[in-house]
């Protein structure tokens, strides 16, 4: 199956993204270029972490108006499945199809380090390979990650089961220490209301290999491929 | 593809370049002011056979600063060993480059930016990377990842902390935005860098072997291309101005000379330099750094033994009405000299045009050997290309150790050996030095695992890197002990590269090759010169016996404020290959009850240690530790067998704050959070000596108790003392050492919670962040 992972002047996670999927025989990953509007015959879409034009103005605001967006947007209109990454899940905030906002980090500072990740949420087309409950080690390296939404924003993101990752401790409890960014309500990832849109944070796409520190980002790329199969055979 | 060879089409001028309107008269005082003496200023008339126009002036004041021609370093410079079988690329080139295996060649070389982070911390560290990285991928290498080694004064002075922050900040963000992990380096803080911060920056880059491309315009009647980033009014004379001492007016005053740096463009320059590399359409690339478009466009004829005209009318602009002066001298970011094949111009501009970069003709190669400007036709600067670049008058001065440096080296010690006892205390605020004291507060603002190969982060012995498609991987590290340097400088810069190479073994790395980084005080006092040339003398021996040649580097000197020098700082930067990524082995603990082997031999040395200056009132006293080469290659050799053979489980070398200090680090930097240990020394020197003396070439490692009689057995086969300290401990365990006459105990997650707070709490009581506009994301 095709994946297509997005690359916008100033992307540095792309790459990245590409060895990942590549690791899953069942993958082609594909680029696609900012100033493309057609995405073509792919699957799924990633869009990976990076400084896209440089996060002028606000991260994630001018690569929304890529031509490219346009066409990712309709794609998941149409239910396709799409991951954004870091930066990606800022784009998809800007471009309005996850709710909230990235906010500067509590600390003011880049948070880069393993932070833990809880699985929230085991009910959707990322995450059915992962345990819920389970805890994952995975990288941060962002200064923008404090996600910010509405009180109402967040109540519905509780209530209909769309906090799909929480940062905690190792042994998995919530507390403000193991909270890298300030983010509310501990939000790592959240998926949009159709379930087939994840922002999140953390970079599933370094956790892929034992010499990389964890494999703990695998179990999000085959939940893909498992879904897509699935939809393919049925 | 067919490339041009005829004779430029460009008619001759045969005329003298005439002063424009408005250029000041060439007086004494206008050449002492471009930092030339008078004797250089007659090489300049002979050279011309004529009066240099201002233009001209500036074109030479830049070529020969010390940073462009390092006139007085250069004959230091030539008694460093420099080949191997595995040197692809000397010094001379932008970047030194190895090859690695497996077809692949490593493009890595270090570069200060000391002067313009002690004006403006933020963008003079930021713009440092951003030197370093086009250095690297110009010589067809995609950057792999960056170290940086520094040096501030204390903590305790506000303006220190401003300084450190700033860097700490600029040094990230610009990383961090290019997409390059940070893998290591060092920091190091003492009065001595009060008010002269030390900020050098190191990159990798890998390629395909025949993917390297030189510095050259070469074939008549090709084109050059600037490429990138407009050219502004920033950045002026910065070679010049790094080639003078600081004074407390230069912060403001020399604000203008720093740069300022972008590193969304340089992401994108990044990666339009390697397309164009890639695609044959140019024969040779170059950073317009250190002097800017002059040093690249004479360098690039220079090396080619060819020669260039430029258009200054044809130089993308930021603002109208720029002289040529300033247009030659100008230091703007991101910016880059392509020699495009006649013809190809076009598609030159085509890839530029895809990463939403200009690219304009501004010039081309003539075979008339001279370095030609003209403005709107006009000729006004026209030098021999070569007696520019090469011409720079060379200086070998008198050394002389000063009185002052010898009597703290002979000063007697043996008050400061007398406790005994209970040491736990010492321990502690030793452990919470900022010299020894974790730098996670550093590391978590770099992005360190970007590009998905990082196999080693920041924070132990040496940073490694897979090589993407392969088992392969390449461990880099910065050291220098700027205390040791001072009051001895030969056995300063052997213990500097003698811990590089310790390092790089640590985590199981071949020692391949070294990039250098020398920091001094003005050359022209005699105890200065003295110093370099010590230096340079201990770096040549020890750098002889490891078989790791100096492939470049880069000299930075007058580090001064008000007169005062910085401690001699000739910082090594070495890299290592390793054959197999999963044999890496960490500096921290991995399981209780392994067994805890001291390699190597203590001895009673306490002369220059972070024990005396953080315990003694700043003492940086007495001879420093003195290294037995050949002792240290058996240790480094033993080591290195005893990872590829799987018997280390980890590995971490002796330092600042010594075996206990040494211990310590291991005991709290393993993945699965701090263990406690139980050791027993027995050696009969003074306890301060035997557990915080830095006595070099030891290595503490943890083995599985199956091995323990293999590892001690090995190790003395290759002729390397060897022996049992004791054991690792369960978590909450105590940290325990017992010596005849001192002893330590306290609990271990008391020593990790002092080691892992100190940074933070010193810096984080600041409020106000420096620095320009933050870049947010990954």
């Amino acid at each position: 199956m095709k994946i297509a992972v997005v690359t916008f002047p100033g992307s540095n996670c792309d790459h990245d993204c590409y060895r990942a999927l590549k690791l899953l025989d069942e993958v082609e990953p594909e680029f696609r270029w900012h100033r493309d509007r057609e995405l073509g015959a792919v699957q799924a879409v990633v869009l990976p972490g990076g400084f896209s034009y440089g996060d002028y103005l606000r991260a994630g605001a001018i690569a929304r108006f890529s031509p490219i967006m346009e066409a990712v947007v309709a794609f998941a209109r149409e239910g396709g499945l799409v991951v954004g990454i870091c930066n990606g899940f800022q784009v998809l905030c800007e471009v309005g199809l996850l709710p909230g906002a990235l906010l500067r980090n509590e600390s003011l500072r880049f948070r880069s380090h393993e932070v833990h990740l809880r699985v929230e949420s085991t009910g959707t087309p990322f995450t059915s390979r992962y345990r819920k409950g389970q805890i994952l080690r995975v990288p941060i390296a962002h200064g923008e990650g404090n996600y910010h939404a509405e009180p109402e924003v967040l109540a519905e993101l509780e209530g209909t089961d769309r906090i799909v990752f929480r940062y905690v401790t190792p042994s998995g409890e919530l507390s403000p220490e193991a909270n890298p960014n300030g983010s509310a309500h501990h939000i790592a990832g959240i998926v949009n209301e159709s379930r087939n849109v994840l922002g999140m944070m953390p970079h599933p796409e370094r956790a892929v290999e034992e010499v990389l520190g964890s494999t703990d980002g695998l179990g999000l790329f085959q939940s893909m491929v498992d879904h897509l199969t699935a939809g393919v055979t049925t | 593809m067919s490339e041009t060879t005829e004779a430029t089409s460009r008619p001759r001028s045969t005329k003298h370049p005439q002063p424009r309107p408005g250029d000041p008269p060439i007086t004494p005082e206008l050449v002492d002011e471009h930092g030339l003496s008078p004797e250089e200023y007659e090489r300049i008339q002979r050279i011309l056979d004529r009066t240099p126009t201002f233009t001209e002036l500036g074109i030479f004041s830049a070529m020969w600063s010390e940073h462009c021609g390092y006139k007085n370093s250069k004959r230091l410079l030539m008694l460093l060993p420099t080949e191997a079988p595995w040197v692809i690329q000397g010094p001379g080139e932008n970047a030194g480059v190895i090859d690695v295996g497996g077809g692949l060649a490593l493009a890595f070389k270090i570069e200060s930016h000391n002067h313009p982070s002690a004006v403006e911390p933020y963008q003079g560290a930021a713009t440092g990377v951003g030197g370093i990285l086009r250095d690297i991928f110009t010589m067809g290498a995609r950057p792999v990842a960056v170290l940086d080694s520094l040096r501030f004064g204390d903590l305790d002075s506000g303006r220190n902390r401003y300084l450190f922050s700033g860097v700490v900040k600029g040094v990230g963000d610009y990383g961090n935005c290019v997409g390059i992990p940070n893998i290591g380096g060092e920091v190091f803080f003492d009065r001595a860098y009060d008010g002269n911060p030390l900020v050098n920056a190191m990159a990798l880059g890998v390629m395909k072997r025949e993917e390297l491309i030189l510095a050259e315009a070469s074939g008549v009647g090709n084109t050059l291309m600037a490429v990138g980033a407009r050219t502004g009014r920033d950045g002026i004379h910065g070679a010049t101005f790094a080639s003078e001492e600081l004074s407390a007016d230069s912060d403001e005053a020399s604000r203008p000379q720093v740069q300022v740096g972008d590193p969304f463009t340089e992401k994108l320059l990044l990666e339009a330099s390697l397309e164009l590399i890639r695609s044959g359409h140019i024969v040779g690339i170059q950073d317009m750094g250190a002097a800017g478009l002059t040093s690249s466009a004479s360098e690039m004829a220079g090396r080619a033994g060819s020669g260039v005209v430029l258009e200054m009318s044809d130089v993308p602009v930021r603002e109208p009405g720029m002289t040529p002066y300033e247009i030659l001298l100008s230091e703007s970011q991101e910016r880059m000299l392509v020699v495009a094949k006649k013809g190809h111009e076009a598609q030159v501009r085509e890839i530029l045009e895809k990463w939403e970069l200009e690219a304009e003709a501004i010039g081309e190669v003539t075979d008339d050997g001279h370095f030609r400007i003209e403005e709107d036709g006009t000729v006004v600067a026209d030098i021999p290309a070569l007696p520019l670049t090469d011409g720079c008058p060379t200086y070998e001065r008198e050394g002389v150790e000063s009185d002052e440096v010898k009597a703290l080296r002979a000063r007697d010690l043996s008050e400061f050996l007398e406790p005994r006892g209970d040491l736990t205390d010492r321990f502690l605020r030793l452990m919470e030095s900022p010299n020894i004291a974790s730098k996670d507060w550093i590391y978590h603002q770099f992005d360190t695992t970007v590009r998905t190969s990082t196999v080693v982060r920041p924070g132990g012995d040496a940073g490694v890197i897979r090589l993407q498609g392969t088992n392969r991987g390449v461990a880099a590290t910065t050291d220098c002990n700027g205390r040791y340097c001072f009051l001895n400088p030969r056995e300063g810069a052997r213990a500097a590269v003698a811990e590089a190479a310790r390092n790089l073994v640590c985590v199981g790395a071949l020692p391949t090759a070294v990039t250098n980084n020398l920091n001094f005080g003005n050359p022209l006092k005699p105890h200065i010169y003295h110093q370099m040339r010590e230096a340079v003398l201990g770096m040549a021996e020890a750098c002889q016996l490891f078989e790791t040649p100096v492939t470049g580097g880069n000299v930075s000197l007058y580090n001064e404020t008000d007169g005062q020098a910085i401690y001699p700082t000739p910082v090594i930067g070495m890299v290592g290959t390793v054959d197999d990524v999963s044999q890496v082995v960490g500096h921290g603990f991995r399981s209780p009850g392994d067994t805890l082997i001291l390699l190597g031999e203590n001895r009673e040395e306490i002369g220059g240690s972070e024990y005396l200056y953080r315990l003694h009132d700043g003492l940086v006293a007495g001879e420093p530790p003195v290294v037995d080469l050949l002792a240290e290659r058996r240790l480094q050799h033993a080591v290195l067998a005893l990872i590829q053979q799987g018997l280390l489980k980890s590995a971490h070398d002796c330092a600042e704050g010594g075996l206990a200090c040494a211990l310590a680090e291991a005991a709290v930097g393993g993945t699965g959070g701090p263990l406690g240990l139980s050791v027993e020394v027995h050696d009969r020197i003074a306890p301060v000596a035997l557990l915080f003396g830095e006595t070099t070439g030891r290595i503490v490692v943890s083995v599985d108790p199956e091995d323990e009689a293999s590892v001690l057995g090995r190790a003395r086969n290759h002729g390397v003392p060897a022996r049992v300290l004791g054991h690792v401990g369960d978590p909450g365990d105590d940290f325990r050492i017992d010596s005849p006459e001192g002893a330590i105990r306290v609990p271990i997650n008391e020593v990790a919670r002092r080691y892992r707070n100190t940074l933070a709490d010193l810096m984080d009581r600041d409020s106000d962040i420096p620095g320009g506009e933050s870049h947010a994301s990954t």
